[in-house]
């Protein structure tokens, strides 16, 4: 286990080393003068200048990879050109709004989906197992950016039980959680079902059943332990989803969150914010990945195969 | 009738049917897609506007069945270069091994280090708004996934003796790879490829959404729901109308997809 933790964790600096580099081209690869776009055709030869500086666009390209790795190393992402404070500054102040969403989004899924999936597999075929199998499936089919604006429309402006936008209490998280859980718990509910019918059809579940456990105890006991490990990861791989979903939903309800705060500084040009995001979700999705798979492995010591 | 042959009759027709809206537009609907009248804005669907008109009052029908064929374009070339790119890649790597393998793992993983739609949002943000950017956005992430299958394939198929007996007739590596092993890794292509049209047309209905797709004024059921949001209250319908075409064409090749998987056997591909 130990052995394993250091290997995963061992390929966490590459990755990120990776995800930098991918940030780093970004706006290298900009087809153009980066400058010229940002500050607009008839920019101020000096303020072109300041720019070009305070990007390291005047260097090497190499030297400014260098640069760019240290000061990210550092925790220095350059500073924003629409908000005038450091982007690293920018995102602190926001990353807590995406956190906040996200994970309410992964709990209500979770909950919702994995219990829905396992209680399928126990009766295929069932009214329960048919409810579950549409009810994910729409959940798969129904695009986010369709769903919040459709929730919207009946719980804020129909009904007028929720607020239709912002972030404050439990009442503004209602809909932009809804709207960010329904893709994943369709995924989750499908996930769950599968593994749990390959381990309900175990032999060691038949010999449970034989000694006369009882059935809640061969379900709950037996075959959902060892179903949790494959879920997990599903659930894990889904944080990326989540993310993406994210930037979606947090632009539908205007949540203060880093979706939308990137989708601003690309209507904005702000690159250096651009980058910064790009890097935070980045970063978040690679620890979320490897924290998964860590999880997984210590709950079924098998996967180490 | 086999496992999966109802679902994928029932998602391929749906599929059909849809693209043939599409290339048959002009004679569905009312007038183009292009055709503003402001005396008929924001009108509710009815007599003259089927599905009803925008703030423009351009016919939300013509709208919806054009932005089917902008949908479908963009997915089926996003989805064409991925797979192309992706199998070729990958099953070379599969095939070769070693380091260029690893180089191969590597570049993937840093790739789907990032959400993809984040990844294309960038991207179509530099390149700026229009159709053949979103393939390019769509296709930088897209291939990872067809890679990884032809990899696995490949590489599980190798060492069997009909590769053996290819190479003993003096068969080169290349010849080895696209006739004889790029064959058999056909059908998980296949499922994992409409799948992937699904996740396709999702993501461009995502750009256009936040306006890195389709530039306006062309029909795209993304931009359609983003420029419907702020009439949600006078005019439902601006929302409602091209989400039920996106939705039901993510469903039908997911459907398709499923029927696929069950019908060919497939185990690698997923969603």
């Amino acid at each position: 286990m130990r052995a394993l933790a250091a290997r995963r964790l061992a390929l966490v600096l590459p990755t990120l080393l990776g995800v930098l580099t991918i940030v780093f081209l970004f706006v290298r690869l900009v087809p153009g003068d980066p400058v010229e776009i940002m500050l607009g055709e008839w920019a101020a030869p000096a303020d072109a200048a300041a720019l070009r500086r305070n990007l390291g666009l005047d260097r090497p390209v190499a030297a400014q990879y260098v640069r760019f790795i240290a000061h990210a190393a550092r925790g220095d992402l350059g500073d924003s050109l629409a908000f005038h404070r450091p982007v690293a500054a920018v995102i602190a102040d926001r990353y807590p709004a995406t956190l906040e969403l996200a994970f309410a989004a992964l709990v209500v899924a979770g909950l919702v989906a994995i219990p829905l999936g396992a209680a399928a597999a126990v009766r295929p075929r069932s009214a329960l197992d048919r409810i579950a199998r549409a009810a994910s499936l729409a959940g798969i089919c129904i695009p986010t950016l369709w769903l919040g604006p459709l929730l919207m429309l009946v719980f804020s402006i129909g009904l007028g039980w929720l607020p239709v936008s912002g972030r404050g209490g439990v009442a503004h998280l209602v809909l932009p959680v809804a709207t960010l859980a329904l893709g994943m718990a369709g995924v989750l509910v499908r996930m769950t079902r599968a593994t749990m019918l390959r381990v309900l059809a175990e032999d060691w579940v038949r010999t449970a059943r034989a000694k006369g456990a009882p059935g809640w105890r061969v379900v709950m006991v037996h075959a959902f332990r060892n179903a949790v490990g494959p879920v997990l990861v599903v659930l894990g791989l889904q944080a990326g989803a989540l993310l993406a979903g994210a930037i979606i939903t947090e632009t539908i309800f205007a949540w203060p969150g880093l979706g939308r705060l990137v989708v601003e500084a690309i209507q904005a040009r702000d690159y250096p914010l651009v980058q910064g995001c790009a890097l935070a979700i980045g970063a978040t999705y690679v620890a979320v990945n490897t924290a998964t798979d860590l999880v997984a492995h210590v709950l079924d010591p098998r996967l180490e195969r | 009738m086999r496992r999966g042959t109802g679902l994928a009759i029932a998602g391929g027709t749906a599929l059909l049917l849809l693209a043939v809206a599409g290339a048959a537009a002009p004679l569905f609907a009312p007038v183009g897609p292009y055709a503003t009248d402001l005396d008929a804005r924001l009108l509710a669907p009815g007599p003259g506007h089927p599905l009803g008109s925008d703030p423009l009052g351009r016919d939300v029908l013509a709208r919806v069945l054009w932005g089917a064929r902008v949908s479908l374009a963009v997915g089926v070339a996003a989805v064409t270069v991925s797979l192309t790119v992706g199998t070729l890649l990958g099953a070379v790597a599969g095939y070769a091994g070693g380091w260029i393998d690893e180089g191969l793992a590597r570049v993937i993983d840093v790739l789907l280090a990032f959400p993809g739609l984040l990844l294309a949002i960038a991207l179509a943000a530099v390149l700026g708004p229009s159709l053949a950017n979103v393939v390019v956005a769509l296709s930088v992430l897209g291939w990872t996934g067809y890679a990884r299958v032809a990899r696995a394939e490949v590489m599980a198929l190798r060492e069997r003796p009909f590769v053996d007996a290819a190479r003993a007739l003096g068969a080169s590596p290349a010849r080895v790879v696209v006739r004889h092993l790029v064959p058999l890794a056909a059908p998980t292509l296949l499922v994992q490829a409409t799948f992937g049209l699904g996740g396709a047309v999702l993501a461009e209905a995502s750009l256009s959404f936040l306006g890195l797709g389709a530039p306006p004024p062309m029909p795209s059921w993304g931009s359609m729901i983003d420029d419907g949001r702020a009439f949600l209250l006078v005019a439902p319908h601006l929302v409602v109308v091209p989400g039920v075409a996106l939705a039901t064409t993510v469903l039908a090749l997911q459907l398709l997809g499923d029927g696929l998987r069950d019908l060919l056997d497939v185990r690698g591909a997923q969603r």
